[in-house]
């Protein structure tokens, strides 16, 4: 016996070398990325060798789950403790982009009208007016803002469809329709790179066009950190969407027992939710 | 309670298990005991740590005038105190309760997901070797006070940059280790241990979970917002691109005051299942006590701006964070009068576990006391950086936290080692601790009512006796944990046999396994009626 279960047949897996591992792709990657920002010429290196530890980790630590899912390791209850991890993780998602947007409610609704207000506006910046969206009163520069109903409004049309597709993918899945549930799964994978071109397109354009970028003031510094860790969460979700996909050529799931294609749709919708968002609270208002 | 034999269990599974042997067996452990004694000890480690940063504080105010450190260094040795006692020792205490405690308490033969627990471990001595390489690096560490206010983390050197990415890591050390606590919480008890049935400590950890995972990435966003301010030019707190510095303040204690409750709702739980095992009664109004702690965390969601009152808000604002801090205090005094009425009438004895448990109720309402006078917004304008909050949430941290998780080691230690501790060196630990920490903690409450601020190396001389004093208690308070070290090595090390329960009045299911307890806890699950 290879394995720890107990008469239930909870899955306990053996000691494990994996977890050392992710430790110290983390523990490079802090370093590496200390260092580059403060211009100490190991940085990159550093900061290379923690990414490279980091798809290692992940490919060996993932590939090890698939096998003992594979190989039928893994009880109701073990399924179900999946699902309960993956909410609260996306709940945890919740909470970070929460602070974001919290923050720009905050810019919006009090910093930003706090600074042309009573004696701030009438001593310290009496030319300042203010007013959404704004680089702030201490920046000299003109301010052009990403219009909601260009590329953004077709980003919104894509990432919808795509939660569209992969509906449609797990509707496929559990009525064991294999070619749909292959075609659907690329259409999902083609709509989300479709997105992340668009939104590099957009991005290049605010930089070189718009002369938009994160030194812009209120405005810049919301707009990137919001796009950019939605932008983030979106290669991130493409990327276990590919995986996803290669496990449903491979044959890896059944009707009844496919719970990582449940988790990557619930965050690929998750991820579509921020972005509604997003579209409304940072492109459109 | 159930026919369990779980020696037989034990005995038929060491032919199957092949584990590493030495350091790799604790690097590679996948097992809920061996992690839960990596975060004591780990814990241990990191309480000398910020120990001896306190010693050096407590040092240069040892008198007026500048002895010791130069300010920078001061300020730094306050920072690291702070960041290294919250996020090093405290939490991770409370998770190696968890570790230990939970699977066993609700029948589990270990964690839900046994593998990331390991991970979750070993991603904090990561951040540890952050935090205290930062002391060496050109600047040294951060000085800007455990909260980092903006602007003064923005403008910091680069030790700054190495507590953004240890805070990093040490959140998805906590996201990671509360999903697994609630996860296994709400999905391995045993059957018929219904929500309603479940000890205090479980419930109390389901809810400090709860709290870490809504919080702890909303530090992390904090941080980051912080880090692209000092790297990438953004302007989130920063007047002259439409940001504020107040804004890092709103954001940071919105995880900050969720966090104090973090650090304290364990400790409840250690306590409630203390105090019933030595009045030899159960816990008296078990599901007031579970509503209690859930109303305090909701609570905790909506008070955060009372560490801003001084920081400017419309009095609208100060009003509703003043009322419903107050508000706090009804759960709370539901909690305190319940531990109160489980000893009345019980027939107690007064062992260590006990002695701290009861020094706890003392001295932590005591700081709870004095946290409704902070709340009171105007008292607080007066005493906002004084030592009367130093003292109020030393109270609270130390008498009420620490002095649980002491409780908890006295409690559980014949259990995790098979051995009775030695109780002539408990008493003598608990009563140095008590004099020591109120000698430590007790004078600063004058100290900050007539005006000594906190974080300054000097102070006027009229204040010169008290700190004196305030010193001398941090050091015999800092030597007597020696006592504690020795106590616990020497019962590791041998001592009177334990048996399954060796106290009279506990009844949860932990003590229906032999001490020390097989290396999977509950191979069948026990039924709970």
């Amino acid at each position: 016996m290879s394995t720890t279960t107990n008469t239930d047949g909870y899955y306990i897996p053996q000691p494990s070398y994996y977890p050392i591992i992710g430790s110290a792709a983390l523990f490079c990657l802090a370093f590496g990325a200390v260092f580059l920002m403060n211009d100490i010429a190991a940085g990159p290196y550093v900061l290379c060798a923690g990414f490279a530890i980091l798809i290692y980790f992940l490919f060996v630590w993932f590939g090890k789950v698939i096998g003992e899912s594979e190989s039928g390791q893994y009880s109701p209850q073990v399924d179900l403790s999946f699902r309960w991890g993956m909410s609260w993780f996306i709940f945890s998602e919740v909470m970070f982009f929460a602070a974001f947007f919290g923050t720009l409610f905050y810019m919006r609704m009090l910093s930003v009208p706090g600074l042309g207000a009573d004696a701030t506006g009438e001593y310290l910046w009496p030319a300042f007016t203010p007013g959404w969206p704004t680089v702030g009163p201490g920046i000299d520069e003109k301010l052009e803002v990403m219009s909601a109903w260009g590329l953004p409004a077709i980003n919104t049309l894509l990432l919808l469809s795509s939660g569209v597709t992969v509906t449609w993918a797990h509707w496929a899945l559990k009525a064991n329709n294999r070619g749909q549930l292959i075609l659907s799964m690329i259409l999902t994978i083609a709509l989300g790179i479709i997105f992340l071109t668009l939104q590099a397109v957009e991005y290049h354009h605010a930089y070189t066009e718009l002369g938009l970028n994160l030194s812009m003031g209120a405005y810049g510094a919301t707009f990137f950190m919001l796009t950019g860790f939605h932008g983030l969460h979106v290669t991130i979700g493409t990327i276990m969407l590919i995986v996803i996909l290669f496990r449903c050529i491979a044959g890896h799931f059944k009707p009844e027992h496919h719970f990582a294609f449940e988790a990557v749709s619930w965050y690929w919708h998750f991820v579509d939710v921020v972005w509604l968002l997003l579209f409304v609270l940072v492109y459109w208002l | 309670m159930s026919a369990v034999h779980p020696v037989d269990h034990a005995h038929d599974h060491d032919h199957h298990d092949h584990r590493p042997y030495g350091l790799m067996r604790w690097v590679t452990t996948t097992n809920h005991k061996d992690i839960g004694t990596l975060y004591l000890w780990f814990s241990f480690s990191m309480f000398i740590t910020g120990g001896l940063l306190a010693f050096g504080i407590r040092a240069e105010l040892f008198q007026p005038g500048m002895q010791l450190w130069k300010p920078e260094l001061f300020n730094q040795f306050t920072t690291m105190h702070g960041l290294i006692m919250v996020f090093g020792a405290i939490m991770p205490a409370f998770v190696g309760f968890a570790n230990w405690q939970v699977p066993m308490m609700i029948g589990a033969p270990d964690m839900a997901f046994a593998r990331m627990n390991n991970w979750s471990f070993w991603l904090l001595p990561v951040a540890a070797i952050l935090l205290v390489t930062s002391f060496f690096v050109p600047g040294g560490a951060t000085g800007a006070g455990w909260t980092l206010y903006a602007p003064l983390s923005v403008q910091q050197g680069i030790g700054m940059d190495f507590a953004i990415f240890a805070i990093h890591i040490m959140g998805a050390s906590s996201i990671m280790g509360s999903i697994n606590i609630i996860t296994t919480i709400l999905n391995m008890r045993a059957p018929g241990m219904t929500m309603m049935k479940m000890p205090m400590f479980v419930w109390t950890w389901l809810i400090t979970a709860y709290l870490l995972i809504a919080v702890m990435p909303v530090l992390a966003g904090a941080v980051t917002m912080l880090l692209t301010d000092r790297h990438f030019d953004t302007h989130f707190f920063n007047a002259a691109g439409g940001g504020d510095p107040v804004l890092y303040q709103h954001v940071f204690w919105f995880f900050g005051h969720p966090e104090v409750y973090i650090m304290i709702l364990p400790a409840f739980g250690i306590v409630s299942q203390v105090i019933p095992a030595f009045a030899r009664k159960p816990l008296f109004g078990y599901s007031s006590m579970v509503y209690a702690t859930s109303s305090i965390a909701i609570l905790s969601f909506i008070v955060w701006a009372h560490h801003m009152f001084t920081t400017g808000m419309p009095a609208a604002g100060q009003l509703f964070f003043m009322y419903a801090t107050m508000l706090i205090a009804v759960p709370t005094g539901v909690k305190v009068f319940n531990w109160v009425a489980t000893m009345w009438k019980g027939s107690m004895t007064f062992e260590t576990p006990m002695l701290f448990a009861v020094g706890f109720l003392f001295v932590f309402t005591m700081g709870g006391f004095t946290g409704l006078i902070l709340a009171i917004t105007p008292v607080d304008i007066q005493l906002q950086d004084t030592y009367y909050v130093v003292a109020h949430f030393h109270y609270v941290l130390v008498a009420g936290s620490l002095f649980a998780i002491f409780a908890g080691i006295y409690f559980w230690l014949p259990k995790w080692t098979g051995h009775m501790y030695d109780e002539k060196l408990g008493k003598l630990h608990f009563w140095l601790s008590l004099i020591f920490f109120n000698l430590t903690f007790f004078v600063m409450h004058f100290l900050g009512l007539a005006g000594m601020p906190r974080r300054i190396p000097d102070y006027s001389q009229q204040f010169a006796d008290f700190n004196m004093v305030a010193s001398i208690g941090a050091f015999g308070f800092g030597l007597s944990q020696l006592v504690f070290l020795y106590a616990v090595i020497k019962c590791i090390k041998g001592g009177e046999k334990a048996p399954a329960k060796p106290w009279e009045g506990a009844d949860t299911l932990e003590w229906t396994l032999p001490s020390p307890p097989p290396y999977h806890s509950f191979e069948t699950p026990p039924v709970v009626k």
